[in-house]
């Protein structure tokens, strides 16, 4: 029992005085990273799926150039597109709540007062942008054949583009759909500078708290790799899975 | 041609940065803030201006070297200072048993008790139960932070990069309460438009276990040399009377401390 106790301390002191990263003082506190983990996932997760449900509409919007809607889809795509996330961020969560008319609107609390909701629409409309445009050219790039034979076969327009052009669509969209989920990912980092406790958040509470250079960075550092590796993981099952007929065949040489 | 060309660029570039590096013996390097109104702001035309400004010229002359002033966001400065990005901090960095793990501090050049601020009347006291669950905000790695979760644990403690955006999230309401140096408060806040509506709350803190013993110029363990003679031209600025003319051109009242 004894040594047990003055091994820990012997660890404690090697950790403090000669380790160049003070690994003890994060094992100490890496029960906060895993609850920054699960904010930046929460927060990316959600704004993933309320993104892209809104870019199934829009792209298909997009796709056929509808009269009307087609000018302002593209504006806004063109928008979050074309300017920094952080910045979008800050306008949302620091420049509404300069005007006092936001203030004691009905939409700033518990909405826009909570930097959580402000991450949250940001996060969901920049991603909404980035996948109308990707989903529009893959809808578009729906072969002919397919189209003619889902007209031979009688289907309706809504038929046509349930049955063949969004499933068909949505295979093509996939590998860059993992790309967009990774960058999500990697923006999510935004998430600090507005006071949210995400993984950068929890690594910079660390380093402020310590006065430290690298212990927080780099523990958040290896938390990062982890979730891009989970999820480049789970993109390459599914790309196995739906879109295993583009692969080069194996199997069975002809040779 | 082009290449005898390229090459002499290189080799010119190369004595550019031999040049600034050999400089050394005759620059003090400084790592200064920008966002701490009125010890250290950046006017529209990008200038540092403030108390610690005009305290890092002042020790520049009187060391005889030619100032350097090198902006450093808050969290990164000690790390900064580590990695030689420059010799010594006048940022209002406050003496700590933490930091001096770290770090080593001349005698302090002033020193102001911190203090929390909140609406006026805001309907609760500042007491530890008086902030239970409250949103109070701090700027990170200060001493702050250190005393914010230490003395109210029952508070949610809010992290900003720079005391300008604790203050705007606390006019936006996204705050109750926020702790910081008193006077950097009154300055910068209390005393401006922005701050109409807003007031101390509680009495100064009394923590010296995470404030320190003042504000000091912060150097690299290894360069005590250099320690002692900031530490001398402190006491040199102190007794000449320049430190009393720089306190009146910012504060009303004496920053010194006892």
């Amino acid at each position: 029992m004894t040594t047990e106790r003055t091994f820990f301390e012997y660890l404690v002191h090697v950790s403090e005085n000669q380790s160049p990263l003070d690994f003890m003082l994060i094992a100490d506190h890496l029960d906060k990273f895993f609850f920054g983990a699960l904010l930046t996932l929460e927060i990316t997760a959600l704004a993933l799926v309320i993104g892209g449900a809104m870019a199934v509409p829009l792209a298909i919007a997009r796709a056929y150039r509808h009269r009307w809607l087609n000018g302002p889809i593209w504006a806004f795509t063109y928008v979050f597109r074309g300017t920094p996330l952080l910045v979008q961020v800050y306008l949302v969560y620091y420049g509404l709540a300069q005007f006092d008319f936001v203030r004691e609107s009905f939409l700033w609390n518990p909405v826009l007062s909570s930097p959580w909701w402000c991450a949250l629409i940001t996060f969901s409309l920049n991603t909404a942008a980035y996948t109308t445009e990707f989903l529009r050219g893959a809808i578009e790039n729906t072969a002919k054949g397919e189209i003619e034979a889902a007209k031979a076969c009688g289907m309706s327009k809504i038929q046509m583009m349930r049955r063949v052009i969004l499933p068909g669509a949505f295979r093509r969209a996939l590998p860059a759909y993992s790309n967009e989920v990774i960058f999500m990912l990697h923006s999510s980092v935004v998430l600090s500078t507005i006071t949210l406790q995400d993984i950068l958040g929890v690594g910079r509470w660390l380093n402020g708290r310590y006065y430290l250079a690298y212990e927080g960075f780099i523990t958040a550092m290896v938390f990062y790799m982890a979730l891009v590796f989970l999820i480049s993981q789970a993109f390459k099952f599914w790309e196995k899975k739906w879109l295993g007929h583009l692969r080069p065949r194996t199997a069975g040489s002809t040779r | 041609m082009k290449i005898k060309f390229m090459i002499t660029a290189i080799a010119g570039a190369f004595a550019l940065f031999s040049m600034t590096a050999s400089a050394d013996g005759h620059a003090l390097r400084v790592g200064v803030e920008g966002a701490y109104p009125p010890f250290s702001w950046k006017e529209s035309d990008g200038s540092l201006k403030g108390f610690d400004i005009d305290m890092a010229m002042e020790v520049c002359e009187r060391l005889n070297k030619e100032c350097v002033l090198i902006e450093q966001e808050w969290d990164g400065m000690i790390p900064a200072l580590l990695a030689k990005k420059f010799d010594t901090i006048i940022a209002s960095m406050s003496i700590t048993e933490e930091r001096k793990k770290k770090v080593d501090f001349t005698i302090k050049y002033y020193n102001t008790p911190a203090r929390l601020v909140a609406k006026t009347d805001p309907g609760f006291d500042g007491t530890a139960s008086g902030l239970n669950g409250k949103r109070l905000g701090v700027q990170r790695a200060t001493t702050h932070q250190c005393s914010a979760e230490k003395l109210y644990p029952g508070a949610e403690v809010v992290l900003y990069a720079t005391q300008e955006e604790v203050w705007q999230d606390l006019v936006a309401g996204r705050l109750d309460a926020q702790l910081s140096d008193s006077l950097q408060a009154f300055e910068g806040f209390l005393s401006l438009d922005a701050g109409k509506g807003y007031d101390f709350l509680g009495e100064n803190l009394d923590d010296v276990e995470c404030q320190g013993v003042g504000a000091g110029f912060t150097v690299r363990k290894e360069d005590s040399a250099l320690r002692d003679q900031l530490s001398q031209v402190i006491l040199d600025i102190r007794a000449d009377g320049t430190y009393k003319a720089l306190n009146d051109k910012y504060f009303a009242v004496d920053i010194y401390g006892s």
